[in-house]
């Protein structure tokens, strides 16, 4: 089978590693670990200390990412993002063009296709939190946004670094999502992992060889420090 | 006193209702049911000053705290400092817990592993301005003689700092009341008295209400001015420490502190000018001399004694100021890691609690004659 580029580019281009889809992918990464940083913290405050009875529900949407293939989820989120979508619409009458096959686009798919990465560490630092420190931060007077800031936080700083390296990497690695959402179009949805595929598509294994490596060496590197984090090999502070 | 003086300076740098806490009156009805059957069933009311809570694990005395703090949801409760209001079903008011003002000490204290001490201490006084917390935590650091442990974190000091660490930290904030949970209990003893000595010492310059839970006898004795005697979720008993632990108790409570033999007894005679009374174990011809509490000649009580109360004598003893000797024979020995646990065969059977030492010095075995020593105030008479 063979895709249907959007993009198209001469034998020369894919000699060498391809820099721009590199930069694109690094934005990309960034964009979306920031995004859910944001959007992981209060989501992952609920699922681990709400006692709602459907929480599962909520729980198996949020892990379902994980186990989809992405190129399911990537249909979807093309299909959510679409002009014939409510949301796709909203946005065409706001900016002008539809989501599908835009930077933005790729984004909206990556935050939803890496969101437990994120969530999971998150919510698991914060519900191995001591309870009773919750408690005493209540009875000294604190506010819920307080306790979360000054006690809940900083005793997860290890859980939230994991979670936004996972998205991080995570996103810097995705192939199924970006291909179906953002296509291939240089500098603006073409990422590594597709210019890899583009390379081997057509025999260039030398430089797919050297642009996989690249994103091998940056994944070992971010998970090796998620690792260590999570050993406590540097204790950031100490305590018992 | 320093301390009262070190509160007065920081009253005038800092006005905060502070004084209006003072002679307060803490009435508390709660209930709370648990799914596994467990259930809070308490009414009390208590004026400012050291209550000791007194019961075995599990009894609901954490329970309790948490109900007044409101870190637990009570199914009915009325709770009140004084004219505030924490919690009234009736009128549909219930207190978020950080408006109660409620000082808590946790039985494992919940410092902030992450906040040095003194950043720990200042926690409760987010509203106040830099110069005026630091005012506040010079005084109760002072107070509490830690001022060296200001920039270290909890993991770093020892127990005995980290119990009054979380001591000034639940003070600092000038609570309406006070829970303490067991706060003392993973304590040596001189530490423990030093740090009674400042509780009682805060106690004298503030008169808030204080709650203190604990199993522990002899602290009900070193602190309380009164006591509640918790069990199964009810208050069983309360009063002064003197007044609950010696009248005739009921047997469980007795239980609880831990009597290895509790007998029947028949009152034969009340001594009111010594403060005894002689009573006989039932079925025995043991006769007994105990403390004398309220009961009618002829009647039935129960009486409870510690096997570590009880010395052991190879031959008849004479010459002691302890009252009760009976004589008896070893039925068993049986060694229960470093302690010998002796069953002594007086017409009932008694328990006794030696050391290894004793048990080979003695050269105590089964069938040998002893004679069991026991002062009158080793016997603890409990309502039948």
């Amino acid at each position: 089978m063979k895709f249907t580029y959007i993009g198209s580019r001469g034998n020369e281009e894919l000699n060498s590693m391809d820099w721009q889809a590199f930069a694109l992918t690094i934005r990309l990464a960034v964009l979306v670990a920031a995004i859910l940083m944001v959007l992981g913290l209060p989501i992952a405050y609920w699922l681990a200390y709400s006692r709602w009875r459907w929480k599962f529900l909520a729980e198996a949407v949020v892990a379902l990412p994980i186990v989809l293939p992405p190129t399911v989820l990537g249909f979807y989120v093309l299909v959510a993002l679409g002009p014939r979508s409510p949301l796709g619409r909203w946005w065409e009458t706001l900016t002008g063009h539809t989501l599908a096959f835009t930077f933005e686009g790729l984004v909206i798919g990556s935050i939803i296709y890496s969101l437990p990465f994120a969530v999971q560490p998150f919510a698991s630092s914060f519900s191995a939190i001591d309870p009773r420190l919750i408690a005493a931060s209540a009875t000294l007077g604190a506010s819920r946004l307080r306790t979360f800031f000054r006690v809940i936080l900083p005793l997860s700083v290890s859980g939230v670094v994991t979670g936004v390296a996972l998205s991080f990497a995570h996103t810097m690695g995705e192939f199924g999502v970006v291909l179906m959402v953002g296509g291939n179009i240089p500098g603006v949805t073409r990422t590594v992992s597709i210019d890899i595929y583009d390379k081997v598509q057509a025999f260039n294994f030398t430089a797919a060889n050297l642009t996989a490596l690249l994103l091998l060496m940056i994944s070992f590197a971010i998970l090796s420090v998620v690792y260590a984090l999570n050993r406590r090999v540097w204790v950031i502070w100490r305590w018992k | 006193m320093d301390m009262a003086k070190a509160h007065a300076d920081s009253i005038e740098t800092v006005p905060l209702v502070s004084t209006a806490a003072s002679s307060q009156v803490l009435s508390v009805q709660v209930r709370k049911r648990f799914a596994d059957g467990f259930e809070l069933n308490s009414e009390f009311t208590i004026p400012s000053g050291i209550t000791i809570v007194f019961g075995a694990s599990g009894a609901g005395k954490t329970t309790l705290l948490d109900c007044i703090a409101g870190l637990t949801v009570p199914d009915a409760a009325q709770i009140a400092i004084g004219s505030q209001i924490l919690v009234d079903d009736a009128q549909g008011i219930n207190l978020a817990v950080r408006f109660r003002r409620v000082g808590y000490v946790f039985q494992d204290l919940a410092l902030f592993p992450h906040l040095s001490v003194d950043k720990n201490i200042q926690y409760g006084l987010a509203a106040m301005d830099e110069n005026a917390k630091r005012l506040r935590t010079d005084a109760i650091l002072e107070s509490f003689r830690i001022p060296q442990l200001r920039g270290r974190k909890p993991a770093e000091i020892s127990g005995g700092e980290r119990q009054r660490v979380a001591l000034a930290r639940a003070l600092v904030t000038e609570p309406c009341i006070l829970l303490l949970d067991e706060p003392l209990a993973a304590l040596d003893a001189p530490t423990k008295s030093k740090i009674i000595d400042d509780l009682r010492a805060w106690n004298q310059a503030h008169r808030i209400p204080i709650l203190y839970v604990t199993h522990s006898r002899d602290e009900v004795f070193a602190l309380g001015e009164r006591v509640l005697v918790l069990e199964n979720g009810r208050i069983i008993a309360q009063g002064t420490p003197h007044e609950v632990m010696t009248a005739p108790r009921q047997e469980t409570v007795a239980q609880l502190a831990g009597f290895e033999n509790i007998f029947d007894a028949t009152v034969l005679a009340a001594h009111p000018d010594r403060g005894t009374m002689t009573c006989q174990i039932v079925g025995s011809s043991v006769e007994l001399e105990t403390p004398l509490v309220r009961s009618e000649v002829g009647s039935v009580l129960r009486v409870g004694i510690r096997a570590g109360d009880i010395l052991l004598a190879t031959v008849a003893p004479a010459g002691l100021s302890a009252r009760n000797v009976i004589q008896g024979r070893i039925v068993s020995l049986a060694q229960r890691d470093v302690m010998v646990v002796g069953k002594i065969d007086c017409g009932v059977e008694i328990e006794v609690h030696l050391t290894l030492a004793a048990r080979d010095s003695l050269h105590l075995q089964p069938g040998r004659e002893v004679w069991l020593v026991l002062k009158t105030h080793s016997c603890h008479l409990m309502a039948n």
